[in-house]
This record gives C-alpha cells, structure tokens and sequence, in this order.
C-alpha cells in the first residue's frame, strides 16, 4: 500500500528540483564548475550542508547510534569536527588559489601533469565509493516506501539527478542542493520533536536526550542503559570498541571530510577567502542543527524498538492482523505492531522463531535470562521506520521518505560534479586536448555528467549486497584522509614540498589504505589481525602520517620546487595577493 | 590586554608577515581547543568526564554526542571574527 502523503512530498519536492534546473541552467564553464564564484556564503553553507549530509547521515546514522550507543559518537564527531579543519586549513587557501577542482589545485601547485592525473585518480575513487551508497539510499527509500523494486527506485532517481546536473552544473546543483536541505532537515527534526515530547516530555531534542524519561525522575539515558544490559547488550552510554580505534576512526572521518573532493570544491563557489571562512561557519552551523539531534534520535529509537517489539506475540502472514491483534490485546498480551509487518516484506527485519513459543524475545550476546536473541533488525531503516513507530501522522511519514531522498540525491549531484570535472577540465582541458575551446569543454563536461550518472547507477544497483549505507561510505573517508588532505595541507603550509613529495604522498596514502580495507573487507582477514587493533574504518589515519612521512622525506631528498610555485604559495596565504606565476598557470590566468 | 594576544588595533599599513603570523598563532590555539573537546573530552578522559553529568547524561559520553559539536562552531566563528580584525589591523584587503 502507497500512502498518498508519500507520494504527495516525493512528486512536489521532486518538481521543485526540476524547476530549479530550468531556472538556474549554466551558460560557463565558471558556472558550470564553479556556480561563478559569486554564491552567497549562506546559501553556499546551506548547499554544502545538503551536499555533505548524505544518505549515511540520514538514514543509517541515527539508527547506527541507536545500536552503538557511545560508539556512534565516531560518526558525529567525526562528521564534523573535519569543518574545523576545513575552514581553518584549506577553504580559505584554495579559495584565494581560484580554481576549479582539487586536482587543478594539486597539478598547478606541484607542476606536474602526473601529480594531477594522480589526484583525478584519487577524485574518482574516493566519489565512485561514495556515490555507491548514495544510490543505495535512493533504492531504500523507493522500495520501502513507494511500491516500487530498489533497481527502478535507484533509475528514477538516475533520472532526476540527470536532469539538473547535466544542465544546470554547479549552478543548478547549488540551488537545488538548498531546497533540498529544507526538505531534509524538516524531515528530520519533525517526527524527532514529536518522538522527543511522547519519550522524554520535552519537545526540543538535545535537551530531552539529556533530560528525564517522562513522568520520571530517572534520566532518559539511565533508564535506556538499565533496559538494554537487562536484554544483554553493552551499556548504552559504553562501547565495546578500543580507545584506539575509536581515537583513529574519528580521526579518520575527520580528516577524510576536509579531504572530500565533493565538499572543497563547493568553496571555490564563493567569492573570496573570507566568504570561504564564513561558508564553512555556516555549513557546520545548518550539519549541526542535524547532527545534534542524531543521538536523540538513535536513543529515542532503541527505547521504542525494544518497548513495541521484545516479548510481542508474532501474527503470521496467513493471520487477519486486525483481528489477531485484537485477541492478543484482550489476552493481556501484546501483538506484533503493524509497522514491523510492514517494513519485514523489505527484508530489513528478520525474526526466526527460535524456541517456538510465538513470541518474539529480542536479547543482546550475554542475555542473563539464556534467552536466545530471535529478531534481527537492519540498521538503515530506523530513520524511515521511526515516524510508523512512533505512530506518528501519516503526513510526517511521507515527509521523511522525501527528505530521505533529499539527502542523498543532493550528495549523489555533489559528487557528479567532482567525476564530471575531474574528466572534461583536469584531463581532457588540462592534460590531453588544452586548445579544446570553452563550448567544447562544457560539452564535455555534459557528457562525463551524464555518463558518470548511469556509472553511478549501475554501481548503485550491484553495491546492493554491500553492507550497510554508513559503512561503505566510511571508506571514502579513509581514503581521503590518506591521500588527498596531506598534500593539500602540506601543499599551503609547507613551501619546500615538491613535485617527487606529492605524488609519493598520495601513492602511499591509496594504496596502503585500499589494501588495508581490501583485505579485511573482502578478502577474509579477521579482526584478531588488525594491526594494534585498529579497524579498517580508523586506519586511513595511521597512513595519513605514514603517506606525510614519505611525502616529507622524498621532497627533502630531491629538489627545491621553483621560485615561481613559492610565490604562488606566498600569494594564496595572504588574501589579495594573487597573482599569476607563469609556469604555475599552465597557461591559465587565475579567476576573479 | 593578555600577554600572547595580538594587538587588533589597525595600523594602516600592508604587513603581510605579521598577518600570516597572526594567522598561524591563531589557527593553532583554536585547534588545541579543538582536539581536547573531541579527542580528550570525547575520547581520552571519558571515563574520568563520565563521574560528572550534565542533565541526565554523563560528561564525557555527553561531549562525545553532542558538546564537541556546539565547540567547533563556536571556532569557527571564532576564526571568523579574529581573521577579519586581522585583516583590517594588518591593511589586507579580504
């Protein structure tokens, strides 16, 4: 059954969208790459809060807190403290550099067509890992929600970013990206107020996660660390995880955001160091207002997970639901609530009758009673099942789908532009064709946009037997914090790092990180293995150091980079100060 | 005014030096504050934090979910504000 809320918020958002790209359709190379140079550094911070909150932040976050307790605060620092790092390391810089893409960055200021073919490289790995999962949220949210398969879910989704991103550029993208944070931070603190007020009694979030249950003087977070040891999980607020490793995956993540090609780019947008500054203020400020009521959500949730389902007595399929439920009800007993029917044909929930006895026991690995746990639940629909659960109103439902979609269509648009560019400006206009004429390129330019599109798609359709949302994406972290932020970093910081210096650095950095995660991922290796117990998630940050070290090393071996490339870095820490170098430019003067 | 803090008031002149100076004495306190609301409230000292609580939730489990967040922007604006005084003190022009 499709709810006509549902399909209301989906088709209105959507033709929003479509109506920006018409409206905001890119004339330039500069506005197709670069909206200009002249966005607003509000609306530049609003675009890239959509932009970065991807469907991980959205749908898997919330729910992956709700289980981790204490160890899902990785992802919420994580997730931003990189802004810290971003505005008070690079936005700025780059943005006084005034380019178009982080590899131009990287070709220019280390001199080397190599050096930049190498960072494409690094560009598209990092966004093809990531845009894997954004598609696998756009086939979620469809199947869960709109009756429709997750490969049709993931095409039309194709189809809609299609639309806006290959004409609008960037500047469509931007404006989209607006309306579609509205729609998602709606989506999120709406059902998280009305779950905050029936739980805790307070309507504001972040003050209910630190206040009492309701019509108790015990804290929220007592009582849920009381209900889930009770059942045989670790202590909400304590994790299982070593300090280490939650020391290097929150590192990892931080330094991995500062290093996303996807969200440096969007502050080439405005127009000087100083709106950089203050677009990365506001981007953190409009990711908070979300990722502050994250952890209140995820308690929130594993309160009413174990409240409606443990000790429910299950109705099969063959059973009139209504009917059955009614008998349970009259018994004293409690029936299995109707959103778990509903979400366990999408195959997210599972529960297997163990011991026989009808009733459903949710129990955690050391369970003092001996009970064997019976229901496992998917992590990724917590977010989407959470308003049904709260028995919410219909329209809050539909709204959520729709921000669901908001989130990861927005990021999916945000790395589309980062695959297009890397293609038609960093290799074909710089490396292989430069004589290519501007319409040329912006032809160009479409064209990698729409083919990367149905790549993204594809990898959307086959990342189905990937694990979860949240995680996948974690890899892209690990490889951007190892590669791409060193020589970023080192690139405006350090003058002496050289040509030899970059590329070793992002040598090292992707490929002890890919083989890292390669094989304990894929390829059978076990957690006992993990050097010094840090897991593949935190292990980009070991070889941040480890990649920096050889970067350092090999530029202090072989020679000085020239006069000309230490002016240009000279010019970029100092605002108004940029000029053109010669050799530096490649024959390109710097823009506005 | 403090011993270490950088005298704002405007001088008229182009100093590039003393702006990057500024900037990088800033940059670097801002980012201790940084590591030690995340890396050692959240992380480090928890357990030792966790003794204490703010509303219902202990310290340390509290900084780690939600208290390092309200930090990093506070920094930013921060940096914000102290780059542009920077900027008028020194004769850059943003």
């Amino acid at each position: 059954m499709v709810d006509p809320w549902t399909i209301f918020w989906v088709v209105l958002t959507f033709g929003i969208y479509i109506g920006i790209a018409i409206w905001a359709k890119a004339g330039s190379t500069e506005e197709f790459y670069v909206a200009g140079h002249d966005v607003h550094p509000t609306i530049n911070g609003m675009a890239t809060a959509a932009d970065w909150m991807s469907a991980a932040s959205f749908l898997s976050m919330a729910g992956l807190i709700a289980f981790l307790g204490y160890g899902g605060s990785v992802y919420l620092m994580g997730w931003t403290g990189g802004y810290v790092l971003l505005a008070l390391l690079l936005a700025p810089y780059l943005r006084e550099f005034g380019k178009f893409t982080v590899p131009d960055f990287v070709g220019d200021r280390y001199y080397s067509k190599v050096a930049r073919v190498i960072a494409v490289v690094c560009a598209l790995f990092v966004s093809f890992t990531y845009i894997a999962g954004q598609m696998k949220g756009v086939g979620v949210a469809f199947s869960g929600f709109l009756g429709v398969s997750y490969n049709a879910g993931i095409l039309i989704g194709m189809a809609i970013v299609f639309v806006y991103a290959v004409m609008g550029g960037m500047k469509g993208i931007t404006y989209t990206q607006v309306a579609q944070y509205v729609v998602l931070i709606f989506a999120y603190t709406v059902p998280a107020i009305f779950m905050s007020l029936a739980i805790t009694g307070n309507p504001i979030p972040q003050l209910g996660f630190i206040g009492n249950a309701a019509g108790t003087d015990v804290s929220m977070l007592n009582q849920l660390n009381t209900v889930v040891t009770d059942l045989g999980f670790t202590e909400y607020t304590s994790t299982t995880k070593s300090k280490l490793d939650v020391f290097c995956i929150t590192a990892a993540l931080m330094f991995g955001t500062a290093g996303l090609p996807h969200v440096i780019i969007r502050f080439f947008t405005v127009s000087s160091a100083q709106a950089a500054r203050k677009s990365a203020g506001w981007a953190l400020m409009f990711i908070a207002l979300l990722y502050t009521v994250a952890p209140a959500v995820g308690a929130f949730a594993r309160m009413n997970f174990v409240d409606t389902v443990n000790e429910a007595v299950y109705i099969t399929d063959a059973e009139n639901y209504d009917q059955r439920a009614a008998e349970i009800l009259a018994d004293g007993k409690k029936p299995v609530p109707e959103w778990y029917k509903s979400w366990e044909k999408t195959g997210l929930l599972k529960y297997d009758d163990l011991n026989g006895d009808g009733v459903m026991q949710y129990r955690g690995p050391d369970a003092p009673d001996g009970i064997k746990n019976e229901v496992v639940p998917n992590r990724d629909i917590f977010v989407l099942a959470n308003p049904q659960i709260a028995k919410l109103p219909n329209w809050v439902v539909g709204l959520v789908v729709a921000g669901g979609l908001a989130a990861a269509l927005s990021t999916a648009a945000g790395l589309l532009m980062v695959i297009s560019s890397a293609v038609s400006h960093d290799l074909m206009k710089r490396t292989f064709k430069p004589d290519m004429s501007e319409k040329e390129e912006m032809r160009v330019a479409r064209i990698a946009a729409a083919v990367a599109v149905v790549c993204a798609g594809l990898t959307g359709i086959y990342a189905s037997q990937l694990p979860f949302v949240a995680q996948v994406v974690a890899f892209a972290f690990g490889l951007a914090a190892a590669s791409l932020f060193p020589v970023i970093f080192l690139g405006i910081f350090w003058k002496r790092m050289n040509r030899e210096g970059a590329i070793a650095t992002m040598l090292v950095g992707i490929i002890t990180t890919s083989m890292y995660i390669v094989y304990f991922k894929f390829m059978g290796g076990t957690a006992a293995g993990w050097w010094f117990g840090v897991s593949p998630e935190g292990i980009g940050f070991a070889f941040m150091w480890l990649s920096t070290a050889v970067g350092v090393v090999v530029s202090l071996m072989t020679t000085a980079p020239p006069q000309e490339i230490q002016d240009l870095v000279q010019d970029i820490r100092i605002p108004g100060q940029r000029k053109s170098h010669g050799m530096a430019e490649g024959g390109m003067a710097p823009a506005e | 005014m403090q011993k270490g803090e950088v005298d704002l008031e405007p001088t008229n002149t182009h100093d590039a030096a003393g702006y990057w100076k500024a900037t990088l004495r800033l940059t670097i306190s801002l980012l201790v504050v940084w590591f030690l609301v995340s890396y050692g409230a959240g992380i480090i000292f928890r357990e030792a934090l966790d003794n204490f609580s703010i509303g219902g939730a202990p310290l340390g489990f509290w900084f780690a979910q939600n208290g390092a967040i309200y930090v990093f922007l506070a920094l930013i604006v921060v940096y914000c504000r102290k780059m542009t005084q920077y900027e008028k003190k020194f004769g850059i022009e943003g």
